[in-house]
């Protein structure tokens, strides 16, 4: 018999493949010199490395850990084109102003991802790296897809352009308000808030993220009441409305069931949850292109991964996949209202969302180039804690192709959700006449406001309700790379 | 009651210096400005009546008012008449700005029908009173 060997071999005489651990650098998982080919997917990740752990090592770590590594070596590496299929991490830079914490760039052959599969996309990239115990903590801030992959998906079902000429809606943000309050409403009261905000002005009116099928409300109920009161403000002002269905439910099947029954009451759109899931977004989105339904997606549930700059998948990310799934709308910040959001960071999303190129921008939070290859537009949603007093800002920082959602700022108004409604939409149109007239808004926007409240009695109440409600609170997610003023102003 | 199509529809009607900027402002944004005019106010109308072809090369609004002026002579009073600008920038396509500039002296509005079909759904239909009497006799 022969003897086993069981002595170490010292680093020199040992090759790649010999059993045992080796690091993962020397593994082939950092190559400084590599350059990245047009079809990589690249990543860039904020690795903050537990103490002692080279950065280098931790880098390369989480290339082999969302690529092809283990903990040891496996000879079974050599059945494979293994030099292909390793992510390689070819560049970290240290975090400015972040010690302890480097940006780490990763390249990704093509071939490790399925055709139009965001569940396999992110099974790769935040899959197991993520709780990798030599790591402190680690974000996913970016991702470089290249347009091979691009290709592979649908992309929203219906995109901007389509959606305003269903609409017949040109050259202004929508309007919407989200139904409040949000829990407790039947049916037939729920139907009186959307009729008397569609009634009133509005373009849309929307179920909460959390509004499904609940003891006060069953899920059919709220869909006819909601959709006569549509077509009765539809037939009021002879315009398109809308009312988001939130179709989110336990099982495909019953999301499903509960969007066929919309397109079947004449729904022009219909919504879902992030939280189904990247597998129930993308069926959902191939359901909606297949039967002409406009899609909408609340983000509920981002913000336990997204708001946090040294851990998690910034919403960066989170968009761009989103636009790849293919929802026609997402909520992305309003930079002055309640929720999360520095206007920098805020401005990415919107580019990533509408733009067919965008450019590197790092001041935006924005690492790479990114070619859409004319992927439809999706449309940005602003929502949460805005008002009609703030629309020269809005329109300032967000544009016209965006649905601006005033909830409480349309049902809370003093003299009914209507007057509400109505100071929105008054608001709205004076704004952009102004702008197009070329006016400066910032300048001479409360100003504007003022000279259309002259002829609407309801903006008028609306500017004195709410003139001075801010929420002027420093963001936690802003781009590292110049200084930041946060504004709400 | 007031057909609120197009983008400035809430605010009072736009004066002619008023339009005359409008139609500026998408000219100087490089697009194409259409009049049209209808006398179905459905909105799923699309397809109002041009009158004449877009204004691709025109130098400044005035030309613009000039046609706007015309299509009235002909149609104020009994039609809508809506003014779009049109964006040829690869992946728009599409309108970038419509608005109406005259509508009939009276707007006598939808009626909404209703046809109670399987369970509790609902089929509606939305039709203009005016759509009664025949293209051309409307208002």
């Amino acid at each position: 018999m022969n003897a086993i060997d069981k002595t170490k071999p010292t680093e020199e005489k040992r090759s790649r493949y010999s059993a045992g651990v080796m690091e993962y650098r020397k593994m082939g998982y950092w190559q400084p010199d590599y350059e990245p080919k047009d079809t990589d997917v690249i990543a860039v990740f904020r690795i903050t490395p537990q103490d002692g752990v080279d950065e280098i090592e931790a880098a390369a770590a989480v290339a082999g850990e969302s690529s092809t590594a283990t903990w040891t070596v496996v000879w079974t590496d050599r059945l494979t084109a293994c030099d292909k299929y390793r992510a390689k991490c070819y560049r970290v830079d240290p975090v400015p102003n972040g010690p302890g914490s480097w940006f780490a760039y990763i390249a990704y052959d093509l071939d490790l991802f399925e055709n139009g599969s965001i569940a396999n996309l992110s099974a790769s990239i935040i899959g197991n790296v993520f709780g990798f115990k030599p790591l402190k903590a680690l974000r996913l801030e970016d991702m470089r897809l290249p347009v091979a992959y691009i290709k592979t998906f649908d992309g929203p079902a219906t995109g901007i352009v389509v959606e305003r000429e269903r609409l017949d809606k040109f050259g202004r943000p929508l309007l919407g308000a989200t139904v409040k309050p949000k829990l407790g409403l039947s049916g037939r009261n729920y139907g009186r808030v959307v009729y008397e905000a569609l009634k009133g002005g509005l373009d849309f009116t929307k179920d909460d993220e959390n509004i499904n099928s609940q003891q006060f409300m069953h899920w059919r109920d709220r869909f006819l009441y909601c959709m006569e009161a549509v077509n009765k403000a539809q037939a009021a002002s002879g315009e398109i409305k809308g009312t988001y269905l939130n179709v989110t439910a336990g099982t495909m099947e019953e999301m499903y069931e509960r969007a066929e029954f919309a397109k079947n009451l004449g729904s022009s759109i219909i919504m879902i949850d992030l939280i189904i899931g990247y597998t129930a977004i993308q069926s959902m989105a191939k359901w909606c292109r297949r039967n002409d339904m406009i899609l909408h997606l609340h983000r509920a549930g981002h913000s336990t991964y997204t708001r946090q700059k040294n851990h998690g998948v910034s919403f960066r990310v989170i968009t761009k996949w989103m636009r790849l799934a293919g929802v026609d709308h997402i909520h992305a910040g309003t930079v002055v209202g309640k929720l999360e959001g520095d206007p920098h960071t805020t401005k990415g999303y919107y580019d990533l969302c509408r733009e067919d190129f965008v450019p590197q921008n790092l001041a935006h939070g924005i690492f790479f180039d990114q070619p859409w290859a004319s992927t439809r537009k999706l449309m940005p949603v602003a929502s949460g804690g805005i008002h009609a007093g703030q629309m020269h800002q809005l329109i300032d920082l967000l544009g016209e192709d965006v649905v601006l959602q005033f909830g409480g700022g349309t049902i809370g108004h003093p003299m009914g959700i209507q007057a509400g409604a109505t100071a929105n939409r008054v608001a709205l149109e004076a704004m952009i006449l102004a702008r197009n007239e070329g006016r400066d808004l910032l300048g001479e926007g409360p100003e504007i406001l003022k000279e259309a409240a002259r002829h609407c009695m309801p903006l008028k109440q609306a500017l004195e309700t709410w003139k001075d409600v801010t929420f002027n609170y420093t963001s936690t997610d802003t781009p590292d790379f110049v200084p930041q003023a946060t504004a709400a102003e | 009651m007031r057909l609120t199509q197009g983008a400035f529809s809430f605010l009072p009607d736009l004066t002619d210096e008023q339009i005359a900027k409008q139609v500026q402002y998408c000219i100087d944004k490089g697009w194409a400005v259409n009049i049209e005019f209808t006398d179905d106010p459905h909105p799923r109308n699309t397809y109002w009546e041009l009158w004449g072809h877009p204004m691709f090369d025109v130098p400044d609004a005035a030309g613009v008012m000039f046609e706007l002026n015309e299509c009235r002579k002909a149609y104020k009073g009994r039609h809508y008449i809506r003014v779009s600008a049109f964006d040829a920038t690869h992946t728009w396509e599409s309108l970038r700005l419509s608005f109406l500039t005259d509508r009939p002296a009276d707007e006598p509005g939808f009626v909404l029908e209703r046809q109670e079909i399987d369970g509790r759904s609902i089929r509606y239909t939305t039709r203009a009173y005016a759509a009664n009497r025949p293209e051309g006799a409307r208002y």
